[in-house]
């Protein structure tokens, strides 16, 4: 049964200034709301505490994707949908764009945004694997200033994270890659059905072979751990490596390590573990599939 | 004379529901109008020791409704009467309804509901067909059996004795299934002592609300009437619930002074606490000739009833006598149960049991298949039923039915046998992260109710002509999506000699039209179908005899006709009851003889692609291809069974009811999952008729049939695929996963997991 | 987070619905669903799930087509909103309309006007489109009736009628 509705207070600042003095004024006090599509969907069924919440979403300073020399950078509020309709996004960072894909289905990318993603910090979420494998890094505002964490970082527990209550997720940033290189990106989301599903594994991961070695190799996870999970382990047993049956033998270990999944309503901790290893191995045939 | 029958003509509420000008019960707005809400039980087995309501709350504002409300009796009539509307003092499933609550604010009301505890002195619970059958904790007579039925033909145990014969044994299970008709469930209600009782609603059958709400109030026919709102669906599920709802709202409207009550599930409230498919486990022990040629299938069918018996009796009898195939046996014998348990109870659903079997006997003939080394195709094709054969209840197949051929029609179609070949070439190549395969499903299905039940119906449908010559069918049959409105109108209107646009079918409403029976079990075409035709056909008769109608005429003489009849005598209304066919003969005590008056006859053809990283079977492709007599209207009868053969892949491959403490814990359409656009195959459909001499033009039933095939075609398919023997649905990748890494285990390969 | 004492006030919000400006005085956390349905009498839009799942209640909102059960009111000041009941002019049914009235695209009528205006929404992005296009851009709008083989026919035909109408409008 859904909320109660007059006991769920809810304002729209006019600007970010004045969405950031409220909160500075009482901290603590005001949820952010973005597109509303993991919020609304807990207060239709109950499970949104009742409370204070500010609409970020008409505020123009968390919008808009910016392309410079070194960087791509997209307001906390842009949608799946722009991610999707973005042509250099969708070229330079094609998991992002197939995150965005993947997320619910048309009507959800047009309100679920990037931002909320991220804030809303569900270890099943679709968009966080991909921002970690390519090294994203997001900026945090208050009244008083504004700091870059590594996003890799930013989550530290079960819907834990580095964040004050006074502050803003205003953008994300992304480094762009030299386009000399020949990058393999592979992104796979197994969620039962192909839209309007939440994930039950699924993997980011990047990487280069130069020399007939791996390079740069990232690999993300999400539904394995308490937060989306940055594999470590697997990042470490491949880089540098050659390609062999040793190689994948030892991705598949790390991974099994790297992941802690749980038995839940959606899915088995043995599906879970096993389909984790199993994208590691078709990570590390794409990855060197791409140099043969 | 323009025949509509066979044609596709459209939808005739088509242009309301494309525009969204249809109104259904939530779209309804009356003066005055207040919210009900219901508080449930959330314990699945105990004893109501006290309800509380915390303090803070304005409940003198609020109309509160318990057992001890009730006017009349309170229980909701059914096959056995054991249900009651409110839980009084025992609790038998966590989705009891225990009080009401109403009141303007609807806010208010719903927030009121998490304030009232239900306090409950916990008692022993099962949820499983064993430990309903084990009987330690009595929720039925003294063996928790709500119904038994024993079809038996030949000599099983003496054919069993018989040298030189193969024996396979198998058990297969099936999850319990949420009908997901889009619309939730809602009715308003006006009632209120002298006025009687009006309810609006989404439903199947208005009689059976009807039927329901007289005891409760202690009311005559004439004093309760209940009226279809357009409904959003109902494949079954609409057809006893709404009983409930429809008690509670006026009961809540009853004790506010007759203002109207509208009572509204939401998604969750719906999937939670109504019905859902009966879970089920069939054990098939087969004795079989070593050429294939079957001897004798002892078959024990098990459904899950949960806590009272509503309809599981007769969704035990379809799944039942359906449950040995379509296939020439002469020796069989069914022994099926409905068992108690605490779940809420489990319900009509579209097929009605015979999925269920169907699927224990369609993957169980893989198992015969294997045992005597035959092809799925040769297996069945020596065993299918044909004219002149008998069926598990004795019946002689009387539908000339080219079974073999219509199988033939569906390999041909699929390109079955090269797909085989070609698969098994694909699968061996290490290299490819899939596995295909090729599946098959041969089946039937009764149409109409079962044995002597239609007798029993004895449904009335009316025709009344209007000016013009226009006319209304007048039938409680309900237009739930399937189409009854355009087909009643097109079998009215080709019988009355008019176009297709002169005739209406009157909105279901008891008290303007009469008794046609529920709309359930294939028979509103078929059965309720043929007294439109009979009825409007009465019309022509009445019209000739007043001489006011040659031989032949045109729409135009029709008009003329009934405009002197109506001038003459006031009004023109022709009424046709239900007669047997002749000849059909059925015993209910022994189940034997003729359990439907004609069958659907169905092979269909599933085509997969196992992702060998996720274990997600992907379906490529899917083939129907079925009899059911004269198609009325092909289009909305290919929608039919696109729409039967859709909701059958979601109960073979996603959708998964899980289970705690008896409740339903994913009831949310996030975490039940049915299929998208995006995840349906092409899904080609043929017909093969033989018309039906006692259906309206020939027809026969559509409804169910399409429910039943799929889910063992698709197993099937992932068979082949595979080498994995899965005997439950839904066959989630992770149970594929588990089958793919036991096999692998079992073939010496070192494993992670 | 929690605040057990909160209690919303009401505003009045303003946006133009299917063409014509309408200001509601609402809870902000409305559901743009309950203000369409209920303040405003457009019961068209209909709701089957709640949380974004059926697409039963999908609008578009600037020109975006979204889940109006996920939207609270007061996210919706200032913009444009349209409904089903705004998509036939004149009395005239759009040329998805009248598809589905001839394809068969509507059984039960509950995922009709979400799917509808998904179809046209598809049509807007891909007036030629492909079978997958198709899929994708309807795969937020469940139907349990129709297998949606004949809800694709339906956009199939639209995308044919629209083209032929463009058609001879440029000739």
């Amino acid at each position: 049964m859904r909320s109660y509705l007059p006991a769920f207070a809810c304002k729209a600042p006019a600007s970010l200034d004045e969405a950031l003095v409220t909160l500075a004024s009482e901290p603590g006090k005001w949820t952010p709301l973005a597109g509303g599509t993991d919020l609304m969907v807990l207060f239709e069924s109950g499970k949104l505490p009742p409370g204070h919440f500010l609409s970020l979403w008409k505020l123009p300073e968390l919008r808009g994707i910016e392309v410079t020399d070194d960087a791509i950078t997209l307001g906390a509020l842009t949608t799946y949908a722009e991610v999707r309709e973005h042509a250099t996004v969708a070229f330079e960072l094609p998991m992002l764009a197939a995150a965005a894909r993947e997320s619910g289905a048309i009507a959800i990318q047009g309100r679920g945004t990037l931002g909320g993603n991220i804030m809303n910090a569900s270890p099943a979420a679709d968009s966080p694997p991909a921002l970690v494998a390519y090294d994203a890094e997001i900026e945090l505002v208050r009244a008083s200033g504004a700091r870059w964490v590594r996003y890799r970082d930013f989550h530290t527990g079960y819907k834990v994270m580095d964040r004050a209550p006074d502050e803003i997720l205003r953008r994300i940033r992304i480094p762009r890659r030299d386009p000399g290189q020949h990058w393999v990106h592979f992104y796979r989301k197994v969620g039962t059905r192909r839209f309007q599903a939440i994930t039950k594994v699924g993997i980011a991961a990047i990487g280069r072979v130069e020399g007939g070695v791996a390079r740069d190799v990232r690999v993300a996870f999400t539904s394995v751990a308490p937060t989306v999970l940055a594999a470590a382990r697997t990042e470490a047993a491949l880089e540098g490596q050659a390609f062999g049956p040793g190689l994948v033998a030892a991705a598949r270990a790390a991974t099994r390590a790297d992941v802690t999944p749980i038995d839940d309503i959606r899915s088995t901790e043995r599906y879970r573990h096993q389909v984790a290893e199993n994208l590691a191995d078709s990570f590390v045939h794409a990855l060197f599939a791409q140099k043969a | 004379m323009g025949r509509t029958v066979g044609t596709s003509a459209p939808r005739k509420e088509g242009v309301d529901k494309v525009t969204g000008a249809a109104r259904y019960v939530d779209d309804l707005v009356m003066d005055g109008m207040i919210h009900g809400v219901t508080v449930r039980s959330r314990v699945a087995h105990g004893r109501i020791t006290g309800i509380r309501f915390d303090p803070g709350f304005p409940w003198d504002e609020i109309v509160v409704v318990t057992a001890a409300d009730i006017p009349g009796r309170n229980m909701v009539t059914m096959i056995e009467e054991d249900q009651p509307f409110l839980a009084a003092d025992l609790i038998k499933h966590p989705e009891e309804p225990v009080v009401l609550l109403a009141h303007a604010d609807r806010d208010l009301v719903i927030e009121a509901a998490k304030h009232v505890h239900i306090e409950v002195e916990e008692l022993p619970a099962i949820f499983s067909i064993d430990d309903g059958l084990a009987a330690d904790v009595r929720l039925f007579k003294d063996d928790n059996v709500l119904k038994r039925f024993l079809i038996e033909k030949g000599d099983v145990d003496a054919a069993f004795a018989e040298p030189g014969l193969v024996v396979v044994e198998g058990e297969y299970e099936t999850g319990a299934q949420e009908q997901l008709y889009l619309e939730a469930m809602g009715m308003i209600a006006v009632a209120a002592p002298g006025k009687g009782v009006t309810v609006w609603g989404s439903l199947q059958c208005p009689y059976y609300v009807h039927k329901a709400l007289k005891p409760l109030f202690g009311l005559g026919d004439g004093e309760v009437r209940v009226i279809q709102a357009v409904t959003g669906g109902g494949f079954g599920g609409k057809e006893e619930y709404p009983s409930l709802i429809a008690g509670h709202a006026a009961l809540l409207s009853w004790k506010a002074g007759g203002v109207p009550v509208k009572v509204i599930y939401d998604r969750a409230e719906d999937m939670v606490a109504t019905t859902k498919r009966h879970p089920s486990r069939t054990r098939i022990r087969t004795a079989v000739k070593p050429d294939g040629e079957l001897v004798a299938m002892d078959v024990v069918f098990d459904i899950d009833g949960g806590a009272y018996a509503t309809l599981s009796a007769v969704v035990l009898s379809r799944g039942a006598i359906h449950a040995a195939g379509p296939y020439r046996c002469p020796n069989s014998r069914i022994h099926a149960r409905a068992v108690a348990t605490n779940h809420p109870p489990h319900g009509a659903f579209r097929g009605f049991g015979a999925p269920q079997s169907c699927f224990a006997y369609e993957r169980h003939m893989e198992r015969v298949a294997e045992a005597v080394g035959l092809s799925s195709v040769a297996i069945r094709r020596k065993n299918l039923l044909g004219p002149g054969d008998l069926t598990a209840t004795s019946q002689v197949v009387e539908d000339q039915i080219d079974f073999p051929a219509l199988l033939d029609q569906a390999l041909e179609a699929s390109d079955f046998e090269a797909k085989r070949a070609a698969f098994a070439k694909h699968n061996a190549d290490p290299a490819s992260h899939t596995r295909k395969g090729i599946g098959v499903a041969t089946f039937y299905h009764g149409g109409g109710f079962t044995g002597s039940g239609e007798v029993h119906l004895a449904s009335v449908v009316g025709v009344e002509a209007l000016r013009g010559g226009r006319a209304r069918v007048l039938a409680a049959s309900t237009e739930i999506g399937q189409g009854t409105n355009t087909i009643f109108s097109q079998i009215a209107s080709d019988a009355l000699g008019v176009p297709y646009e002169w005739v209406e079918v009157a909105a279901p409403d008891t008290g303007r039209v009469p008794n046609s029976g529920p709309t359930v079990a294939s028979r509103t075409c078929m059965v309720v179908g043929k007294l439109v035709q009979d009825a409007a056909g009465a019309v022509v008769t009445t019209l000739r005899k007043a001489g006011l109608l040659g031989e032949e005429h045109t729409p135009e003489q029709l008009a003329a006709a009934v405009d002197s009849y109506l001038e003459r005598f006031g009004e023109l209304r022709t009424f046709s009851q239900y007669k047997p066919p002749a000849g059909i003969v059925w015993d209910d005590k022994t189940y034997r003889g003729a359990a439907y008056a004609a069958y659907g006859w169905a092979a269909y053809v599933a085509e997969v692609e196992v992702d060998l990283v996720t274990y997600e079977p992907h379906l490529r492709g899917f083939w129907a291809v079925q009899d059911i007599g004269t198609v009325i209207n092909p289009l909305l009868a290919a929608g039919q069974v696109e729409g039967g053969v859709t909701q059958a892949i979601g109960w073979a491959l996603f959708e998964e009811v899980r289970w705690r403490e008896g409740r339903m814990i994913n009831n949310q359409l996030t975490n039940y999952i049915i299929p998208t656009a995006a995840d349906v195959p092409p899904i080609h459909v043929a017909f093969a008729p033989v018309p039906f001499a006692h259906g309206p033009s020939g027809a026969k039933g559509v409804g169910e049939l399409p429910m039943d095939g799929p889910a063992p075609a698709i197993v099937n398919a992932i068979e082949d695929a595979l080498g994995i023997d899965v005997r439950r649905v839904p066959a989630l990748p992770e149970v594929v996963m588990e089958a793919v890494l036991a096999k692998r285990a079992a073939a010496g390969e070192v494993q992670h997991v | 987070m929690s605040d057990a004492e909160a209690r919303a006030e009401r505003l009045a919000v303003t946006f133009t619905v299917n063409g014509v400006e309408k200001t509601v005085e609402t809870l902000p956390m409305k559901r743009l669903l309950d203000v369409l349905r209920e303040d405003l009498a457009l019961t068209g839009t209909k709701e089957g799930c709640g949380e974004g799942e059926c697409g039963a209640c999908s609008v578009f909102v600037d020109g975006r087509l979204v889940n109006s059960c996920l939207i609270p009111a007061l996210q919706v000041e200032g913009s444009r909103v349209d409904t089903i009941e705004g998509l036939a002019r004149g009395g005239e049914l759009h040329a998805v309309q009248r598809a589905f009235l001839e394809a068969g695209g509507a059984q039960c009528g509950i995922c009709t006007p979400g799917m509808v205006l998904a179809a046209v929404d598809v049509l807007r992005k891909h007036p030629n489109p492909t079978d997958e296009q198709v899929r994708e851009g309807l795969a937020g709008n469940l139907c349990r009736c129709t297998g949606y083989m004949k809800i694709f026919d339906s956009v199939m035909t639209a995308a044919l009628a629209i083209a032929s109408r463009d058609g001879e409008g440029a000739a």
